[in-house]
Parts: C-alpha cells; structure tokens; sequence
C-alpha cells in the first residue's frame, strides 16, 4: 500500500463525551480511593502483613504487561516487516504509553509512601530487580515516545524502523523484569523460577493483542470508519496463537513444579484445594481466559466480531485472575519454617493460608488504573492522528486480494 | 579649586550612591520591624545552639540529614547535630512538643511553607525514660526563654525526607 | 567549645578501642560500647543463639521487645506489626512440637536487601539488618522476599514512638536487634528479659569473635539456622530444633 491515512477522532458527539465522562469518573473514583487508603493507612484495605500485595498489584502488573504488549503490533510492523500491521502501529504505541501509565499510577499509588516517589527516582539498590524496573518504566515511555514521533513525523519515516527494534527490544527486557519480580523471590514456593520471564513476556503477548483488538474494534466502529476482514482476521488468529501459548507456558510451569516434590504443597493449594484460588484457576484463568476465547477465536464464532470483541475481554478477565492467582495465591500459601516441619501456633498466622479479600478501594484504585489508561488514549485520539482513516482491506491490502 | 570641586562632587556622589544601596535595607528592616510577620521560636533549655542561629536557620537540615545517615547506617550516635537534641531543647514544655500552633518546629515551617516529615516516624517529644539532655539545667523560674521574631528567614532547601 | 563529660568518654573510649581492637589482640573481653562518634565495623558480627531446649511455653522476649520498640497493636491481628513472635513446629513425621521465638535472623545474605529497590533496607557493617525508613517508599517487595516473615507493614499512623525506635505509617519495619542498645554496650531487649526472668535460652554477641560466649556455646553443640536450605548464613541461630 502506498500511504496510510490518518485522521483524529472528531471528538464533538455525545457518544464521545459520555465515553470520555465514564472514564474520567472512573478515573477519578481510583484516586479518590487512593486518597482514602492513604490518609487511613492500609488497614482499612484488605491487605495485611501476610497479604502484602493485594488488588492494586492485580490490576497495575496486568496492566504494565499489557502495555509491552500492546506495542506488539506495532513491533510486527516495524521489526519483522509486515506491510498489513504497518496503519495499526500508531494506535499500538499511544496504548503501550497510556497502559504503562495507567499500571505504574496504580502501583504508586498503593505505595505506602507514594509522596516518595522522588525517592525511588534518586535512590537506587541495583541488585534489586524493582529498581531495574523503574528504570526500564521510564525508558519505555521515552522510546516509545520517541518510535511514535519516528512514526508520525513523515520526514522522520525512515528512522521508525531502527526505533521500533530498539523498543522491541526494550519491551522485552521490560517484561523480562516484571516477571522477575516474581521470579527472583527465593522464599515462596510459588514463585523462584525461571519461567515466569518468559511465560510474562507471553502473558503480554495476549493481554496487549486483547486489549488492542478492543479499543481498534471500538473505536474504528464509534468514529464510523471501516475494518475490513483482513486486518481483523489476522488480528483475531493472532490472539488465538497467543492465549494459546500462555496456556502452553502455564502447563510447563505447574508440570515443573509438579515434578518437584517439595513444591507439592503449593501445587495442591493452587489446582485442587485452595478454595477461592483453585477456581480463580481453573475458571478464571484457563476455562474463561483460555479455553472459551480459543473457541470462539478458531471456530466459525469468530466471524462475529461481537464475539471476538467478547473473547477479548474474556482474555483481559482471565488476566486478571491468572495475577490473582500468581500474586495473592502465591502468597497466601505458607512458607515453611523448616523443612519437613509444619507450624501449629503462632500468633502471626505462620504455617496458615492467609484469608485475603479484596476491599472496595483496592478494587475501586485497580479499576481506575484500566480508566486512566483508557481516559488517555480516548483524548489522545482525538489530538493527534492515531487511528486510521480506514482498515477496509482494499485499503489495508491491495495485494491480499491479488494474490 | 577645581581640584577640591572635583573632591566634594565625588565624596557627593559616593554618598549618594551607598544611601541609594543602603536605602531598601532599611526600608526593609524598619518594615519588618513594624509588622513583626513570622512565627515566635523559643528556646527552652540550654543558652545556645549547637551552631550560630543564622547556620542553624540556613542550613539545620543539611545538618540533620548528615546526621540522619550517619546514624542510621554506620550507627554514629554523637549528640550535636542529632534530631534528638534539636527536640530536647526546643520542645515546649506545656505540650511537651516541638510541634503544635507554635511548636518550635511546626510554626516555623508552617510559615515557611515547606511540610516536615521527621514526625511521621520520630516523636515530636523528649526523650522521658532516656538520660535528660546534658545541657539540662532546670530553671524553675520558667525556662530562659529568648523570643527571636524572625526577620529574615533563611532559604529553605525543600523537604528533607 | 568545652568537652562534655559524654563526649570526654566517647573519646577516651574510642582510644582505648584503637588499643584493644589490634588484630588479634584482645585485652578486654567485655562487650565494649562503641563511642558514639565510632562507626560500626565488619570488625564485628552480632548473632544470636537460641536454645530451643530452653526455651518454654512464655513470652517475656517478645513482651521485652514490645516494650522496648514501642510496637503496639490495635487489636487487629492481620495488621498488627510484630518484631518477635513465639510460633510452634511439629515434626511432620515424628510429631514432635517444639516452641520457638521467631525474630529477624540478620542473614549475611539477606533477600530483603537484595530486593529493596531504594537501598532502604541495608545490612549494617556489624550485620545488623535494617530498615531505613527515610527512604523506605513502602513497596512492601522486602516483606515478599523474606522467608521468615520477619518484617510487618506499618498499616496505620503511630504514636508515642519511642525516641531510638522510629516507625511511621507506610513503611516497613523489623527487628532491629536493638540496634540503639547494642551501639551503647548493652545486649538486646529480648535477650536481657529471656536471661532474668525466663529461661536463659538466647546468648547474644559478636560471631568474629573467637573469645564471645556466644561462639563458645556454638562451638560446643551443634545448631541450625531456619530455612538451611535457603544458604543465608543467618546471624539467628537455633540449637534444637
């Protein structure tokens, strides 16, 4: 194809307004919640000492996964050539920025001291896999800002190529780092294994596609543009290989860990007896993250793109209970004293599954994250030229049809 | 003569030129003065400071930061510049606190503008149980009190966390 | 400016460490308080022993400790700090049950530090493991990397702190060994109410010591940290369990 053509979101209807209102309410709702955990301290959340990342963490690391991973799309254009992916890159960057944001306010936002921001900024441990993070945060919004300026300024095209490696390259070793969160924690048997890198950076892969695949579908259909069924089929099938290998690398996990008999414990607790968490797993995470979306996505249900536009969201709530699963389950289970020992008393809940439930502010400030990333692209759409003036496939592939 | 018309104009002209100089400061002071804005420190115990009060005033927070890190990571406990000190004679012994309305802390950095976050963790009181601070010389008569209506404030660096 | 009589001491102290302190020369055997304007060194190691054989069904260390720190609760177990606790382990094949203090055990390679993104939680160059709570933004991540759950979460405003033992709402803190305690020469809290009123089963002192009692007694029985499997070096051991 030649050129693709952009063109803001008008941006004067109702429906674009009441779209905007909704999420800057919901936007407002997480603060207010934040204002209100914070001025009580976290007691007044469902954390505690055992559970010490609650919700907020749920929602901020779902979303800064799914941020690396919106950017996919526009990596497949820029890395690996891709002519067809080439008008969905603009929109891929704008959500990779405003999701990253929507996480990371979230997480500081639950920080204890978040008034110390500046500290995290200025003091830094560089064995600690965290402080890494904040480094590759901030880099990512730089890079990417800067892919997207490569992209939009015309006479800057020909840079957008080395720009997009870098920052696939760069998102990479970001989702790398949020996995080794997890990753790196020697003392809980739900975490300390090298997979969680990998298995995070396919996570991103889905959730990034799924939550993509909704705001184009959205907002192509809102502003009256056309989405042929090239460009949506592709996508779709995309979103299908990539919730399946997520189910792949959560089968290589649980095997490993299934293999290592003094992680039986944990294995037990996540996919037979753990009560809340067992079917945040088997329902959640794979029946309505995994197995109903690949359904609908490989089956002749995915002609409808209101139930793509469904199997979408049936991946985003899946993410959210596969980090439910991993975050709070992980730490609910009971880390062992001494090994072959079990504990019978304490006054600190050693040796007990830790009760966990999540308080209306955690949820409230977790929910608004998803609105302020949401609220950011909606008005950004309509400053700059983001989304393509059409994806009609005579438009987004002339050679498709010739071939 | 032309020589002593120079002299005269030029002694003239020096005059001029330093009342021209010297004139805003004292317009200044004479304001301040008059208006007496600012908060009301008090001392209460001891009959100075570990540093000049013009030091303290620019400069007690990079001391107590120094101070703060030293001990805290190689567990340096001398006295002088320790926040400890700072509480112990300047706490107000009605509220047994260098916070409050006129607090020696609080009221200062409330006119200042810049927020404290040494009392979110530290006690804003004196030590009771520990030893009483060297300099304790009770004077029952009521505290040597020494009211500084604080003309020029020195330049606050910000917050020191 | 005239000396103080403290600030004589300090230095005459610290003089005669210059003395004492010489590679393996050792005149005075007795825990030395550093002068306060002496900083702590790798010189030393503080450690602690606890003779679970000892050790019976009361609570006077973690009652010391409270009272020393100032680490009150509000009657809300889940949130509720706690730098010390008495936790009891049956041996899954034998059922054995044995009762325990569980504090910070000051690992010489401690997950928390390796963790805490800002620095804030350190090892001290004595091994004490620490929480500086000037830079401590409250991520919690340090909590998530302990193994012995040793560090709470300060859920809600304090008051009252006691003036050597700062905590505040939103950032984390732990057993400090008594820091403040073992600068001035004095053992920790725990230790000192374990050995008057308890059960004599804790020995503090210093593990570079060749000469401490503290190496004496693990000389001359055998002990084990908690987690061996972790490889921590704990400077908390256990002898019994």
């Amino acid at each position: 194809m030649a050129h693709a053509h952009y063109r803001n979101l008008e941006g004067r209807s109702l429906g674009f307004y009441a779209v905007l209102g909704l999420l800057g309410a919901i936007t407002f709702a997480g603060l207010g919640a934040a204002l209100y955990m914070e001025h009580h301290g976290h007691w007044v959340t469902g954390m505690s000492n055992q559970i010490v990342w609650g919700t907020p963490h749920v929602f901020a690391v779902f979303l800064i996964v799914a941020a690396s991973g919106a950017l996919n799309v526009a990596s497949i254009a820029s890395v690996f050539g891709r002519q067809l992916y080439k008008p969905l890159s603009r929109l891929s960057g704008l959500l990779a920025l405003t999701l990253l944001a929507g996480g990371l306010a979230v997480l500081v936002l639950d920080l204890g001291r978040p008034d110390r921001l500046i500290v995290a900024m200025t003091y830094y441990n560089f064995k600690s896999i965290f402080a890494w993070n904040i480094l590759l945060y901030t880099g990512f919004f730089a890079i990417v800002a800067v892919y997207l300026w490569m992209m939009m300024e015309r006479r800057m095209n020909d840079y957008s190529k080395p720009a997009g490696m870098f920052a696939f390259l760069w998102r990479l070793t970001l989702t790398t780092g949020t996995g080794s969160i997890f990753g790196f924690l020697v003392a809980r048997d739900a975490y300390d294994t090298a997979v969680m890198a990998p298995m995070f950076i396919v996570m991103s892969f889905a959730y990034g596609l799924a939550i993509y695949l909704v705001v184009l579908i959205a907002s192509m259909r809102w502003s009256g543009r056309e989405l042929g069924d090239v460009v949506f089929g592709r996508l779709r099938n995309l979103l299908g290989v990539f919730v399946a290998a997520v189910l792949y690398f959560v089968t290589v996990y649980h095997l490993t860990n299934l293999y290592i008999t003094q992680r039986h414990g944990i294995e037990g607790f996540i996919l037979l007896n753990g009560g809340a968490y067992t079917k945040m797993f088997w329902l959640g995470q794979v029946l309505i993250g995994g197995a109903v979306p690949l359904v609908i996505l490989f089956s002749r249900l995915g002609q409808s793109r209101a139930l793509v536009v469904l199997a979408s969201m049936l991946v985003v709530l899946g993410g959210l209970a596969q980090m439910y699963v991993t975050i709070i389950g992980g730490q609910a289970y009971p880390m062992p004293l001494m090994p072959g020992k079990e504990v019978v008393a304490s006054s600190f809940f050693d040796g007990m599954v830790a009760s966990y439930s999540p308080s209306l502010p955690e949820v409230v400030l977790g929910v608004g994250g998803i609105g302020l990333a949401l609220v950011m692209a909606t008005f950004a759409m309509k400053v700059l030229p983001f989304l393509p003036q059409s994806l009609s496939d005579a438009d987004a592939d002339p050679h498709y049809k010739a071939a | 003569m032309q020589k002593i018309r120079l002299m005269v104009f030029g002694a003239l002209a020096v005059a001029a030129a330093g009342w021209l100089a010297a004139a805003p400061v004292l317009a200044a002071e004479t304001a301040s003065a008059k208006s007496a804005i600012g908060p009301v420190i008090k001392t209460y115990k001891g009959d100075k400071c570990v540093e000049p009060t013009e030091e303290m005033r620019r400069n007690h927070m990079k001391k107590i930061l120094h101070q703060r890190d030293e001990t805290m990571h190689k567990g340096i406990r001398t006295r002088k510049y320790s926040l400890k000190n700072c509480i112990d004679c300047h706490a107000d012994p009605k509220t047994n606190s260098v916070l409050g309305e006129n607090g020696f802390c609080e009221s200062c950095h409330e006119y200042a503008a810049v927020s404290i976050d040494c009392f979110t963790c530290h006690s804003s009181s004196p030590e009771k149980n520990g030893q009483p601070p060297k300099a304790a010389s009770t004077d029952p008569a009521g505290l040597m009190e020494k009211t500084i209506s604080s003309a020029v404030m020195g330049t606050t660096n910000g917050n020191q966390p | 400016m005239s000396l103080s009589r403290r600030e004589f001491i300090g230095i005459g102290g610290g003089a005669i460490a210059g003395i004492t302190l010489a590679p393996g020369l050792r005149l005075v055997e007795l825990a030395r308080a550093r002068s306060p304007e002496e900083a702590a060194t790798q010189m030393q190691r503080w450690g602690l022993l606890i003779d679970i054989g000892r050790c019976q069904d009361c609570d006077v260390c973690v009652t010391a400790c409270r009272t020393e720190n100032g680490w009150y609760g509000h009657n809300r177990p889940a949130t509720d700090p706690q730098w010390i606790r008495k936790v009891t382990l049956k041996d899954n094949q034998t059922g054995y049950v044995e009762s325990l203090p569980v504090l910070c055990q000051h690992c010489e390679e401690p997950p928390c530090v390796d963790v805490c993104p800002t620095g804030a939680s350190f090892k001290r160059a004595d091994g004490i493991v620490l929480v500086d709570k000037h830079i401590c933004i409250g991520c919690r991540y340090c909590m998530m990397a302990c193994p012995y759950k040793a560090r709470s979460f300060v859920h809600e405003d304090t008051i009252n702190q006691k003036s050597y033992a700062p905590r505040g709402k939103g950032t984390v803190e732990s057993c400090t060994l008594c820091v403040h305690r073992v600068d001035a020469g004095k053992i920790p809290a725990c230790v000192e109410a374990c050995t008057k009123d308890g059960n004599q089963a804790m020995v503090f002192g210093d593990l570079k010591d060749p000469n401490s009692g503290i190496n004496k007694h693990l000389a001359a029985g055998p002990s084990t940290p908690l987690r061996p499997d972790l490889n921590l070096n704990t400077g908390v051991r256990y002898r019994g369990v």
